[in-house]
């Protein structure tokens, strides 16, 4: 398939046959479209480097955390301090700053998901449940930083004058709900997490909640169950392994998630038990100190933080995945 | 008996209104974010804000004009990079894909939509800050694009497939190389979805702020170039809002107003060409 040098190929450089350079150069083009193998190139090689981008991803968080891997070892994962000035690098405040918000938005958000979803694709007509969602979806473009910008003006002075201090008079007796109160904490980071992971829950668990054969409804339905009963019995159980890949669609995303939380979660890499106090997660000390780190240690330690986050969350939306597609596949079979 | 009839007439009602509470809490959150940045922003909205550099610290006034550029030189970078290798990706997975190489592509494309954007920010700034020695627009456009691809993958095989095989054999029939069929043939056919897509990649990496921090970092001032720090309206929102000045938090609050309407608009613009779609292809 070389292609044949064209006759007018030559007087291409003379400015006095224009024309002739552009038909010749459309003769070309046209050849070349009408080649099977022209479409086949380009978008293998776009496909390719779509590989090549990935494998250079994960090959510069592993290079470029060397330094850090082979100074701390397994033990950075367990470390309890963070001071870059002596350069003791431990990574345990962030990853529980981390797990706790995320968890503190899972318990929020998982009920409260996938209450509206089972509204949305149980009970409300079809055409309301259809604006609903595309209004939930929206929530779900609203960019993070806006999250961020809300939970610091609104959220956080509502948390240090309303909620923290009645938490503190009611649940003050656990260690949770202890000492001073910010306003900024973990426990804003988790409320903003909760907020931010909410679409996610419910566009996935309506889905899957539509997807179940009617039988399954009316079969309860048949049997005398009331509508919820058939609901939570007959329909939730069916769609349960969908509701369950919502969910860790959902943990994924909060685990990557940077802005918002980075805003109101006070930044302070320390443990401790109450939820009122400020901490500190993976993705806020690589926002927060990224620009600033000077010491090859130090940024080696936080690529290696990126290192942490990145397996967790590709662990997470694969499980994620296979679980939706398990009950699609269910789901579309028929019954 | 009566009373356990009772009972679960009672539970039905109750689940039943909490389940529509969960709803209405959830759309309300939409509503309640609106009005905030509607009611805030709008007031600190002006005409310099659009038109002037940031002012100095402590001087009050001065608008956002560099930001907004900013954020469009990136975008414009990120498109010419995810956009391409995106839609050409999903023309490889919907038209020629052999097995095991589909697999191996859609499984990465997955991959790479679920990494952190702040994990892209660091990939980014290994990539092409520390080899440029500095921030850069190309930078931070370069993690943007890299974040728009498995979006755009996604969005043009999904609607590709939607065009039913007979159109390609058909014109394959009259003699039309595979190269032709698809200009011709496919993509017109499916044009609305993968525009759709691409629209949708662009507003989600609008707003994306993480990955620009130590990528295009930001900048008081106009930024010449391609390869110099960046404002950008995400980025500039951030580092107003954990300020301490309060003719700051203001201008925040306009910044986060136009973010978010230029964000919102855009995602309403492609869905409602998609449900155009949908409609057209009912006829």
């Amino acid at each position: 398939m070389a292609t044949a040098a064209h006759p007018a190929a030559p007087q291409v450089r003379s400015h006095a046959h224009p024309p002739g350079f552009f038909r010749s150069f459309r003769n070309r083009l046209r050849k070349l479209i009408g080649t099977d193998w022209l479409g086949y190139v380009l978008s293998l090689v776009a496909a390719v480097l779509i590989l090549a981008i990935t494998t250079a991803l994960v090959w510069q968080l592993w290079t470029q955390s060397a330094l850090s891997r082979a100074k701390f070892g397994w033990g950075f994962l367990v470390g309890r301090t963070w001071s870059p000035l002596f350069e003791h690098l431990g990574a345990l405040p962030f990853i529980y700053g981390t797990v706790v918000t995320s968890v503190i938005a899972l318990l929020i958000a998982v009920p409260l998901g996938l209450g509206a979803a089972i509204f949305l694709a149980e009970l409300a007509p079809p055409r309301a449940s259809s604006w609903l969602a595309f209004l939930i979806d929206l929530l779900a473009a609203v960019p993070s930083v806006i999250y961020g910008l809300l939970g610091i003006f609104v959220m956080v002075p509502f948390l240090r004058q309303v909620v923290d201090p009645a938490l503190k008079r009611t649940l003050g007796f656990l260690p949770l709900f202890q000492g001073p109160i910010y306003g900024v904490g973990l426990l804003a980071g988790g409320l903003v997490l909760a907020i931010m992971v909410v679409p996610f829950i419910i566009s996935v668990s309506r889905e899957v909640l539509l997807a179940v054969p009617r039988d399954q409804r009316e079969g309860a339905l048949a049997l005398g169950a009331t509508r919820w009963e058939a609901t939570w019995g007959a329909v939730v159980p069916f769609a349960r392994t969908g509701i369950y890949g919502s969910i860790f669609l959902a943990l994924a995303r909060a685990l990557g998630e940077t802005m918002a939380i980075t805003m109101v979660i006070g930044n302070d890499p320390k443990i401790r038990a109450s939820l009122f106090a400020p901490g500190a997660s993976i993705a806020a000390v690589l926002a927060n100190e990224f620009v600033e780190a000077t010491t090859p240690t130090y940024i080696s330690a936080l690529i290696e933080l990126g290192l942490v986050l990145f397996c967790l969350t590709i662990v997470l939306n694969g499980l994620a995945r296979l679980l939706i597609l398990a009950t699609s596949r269910r789901g579309g079979a028929p019954a | 008996m009566i009373t356990r009839h009772r009972f679960r007439k009672i539970t039905n009602a109750v689940m039943l209104t909490l389940t529509g509470l969960c709803a209405l809490v959830a759309v309300g959150a939409m509503l309640a974010i609106l009005g905030f940045l509607v009611w805030k922003g709008a007031g600190s909205l002006n005409w310099d804000f659009f038109t002037k550099l940031p002012a100095p610290v402590g001087e009050p006034g001065g608008g956002m004009a560099n930001a907004i550029v900013g954020t469009g030189k990136l975008l414009l970078i990120a498109s010419l990079i995810g956009l391409p290798i995106g839609f050409l990706s999903g023309v490889y997975l919907s038209e020629f894909g052999g097995r095991p190489m589909s697999f191996l592509i859609r499984y990465v494309t997955d991959l790479l939509s679920g990494v952190p954007s702040i994990v892209i920010g660091i990939f980014a700034y290994a990539m092409v800050v520390v080899p440029m020695k500095s921030f850069s627009t190309l930078a931070g456009g370069f993690a943007l694009g890299v974040m728009m691809i498995p979006i755009a993958v996604r969005g043009t095989e999904e609607s590709l497939r939607t065009v039913p095989p007979n159109l390609r054999e058909a014109s394959v029939a009259l003699g039309a190389s595979r190269t032709t069929t698809i200009l011709r043939v496919v993509i017109p056919a499916a044009f609305r979805g993968i525009l759709t897509a691409m629209m949708l990649a662009l507003a989600r990496v609008a707003g994306e702020t993480a990955p620009l921090l130590f990528t295009a970092f930001g900048n008081n001032d106009w930024s010449p170039g391609w390869t110099h720090p960046i404002a950008s309206l995400p980025v500039m929102i951030y580092n107003y809002a954990i300020s301490p000045f309060r003719d700051w938090h203001r201008q925040a609050w306009a910044a986060g107003l136009v973010l978010l309407v230029l964000v919102l608009l855009t995602n309403i613009a492609a869905r409602l060409l998609f449900m155009g779609r949908a409609a057209e292809a009912e006829r």
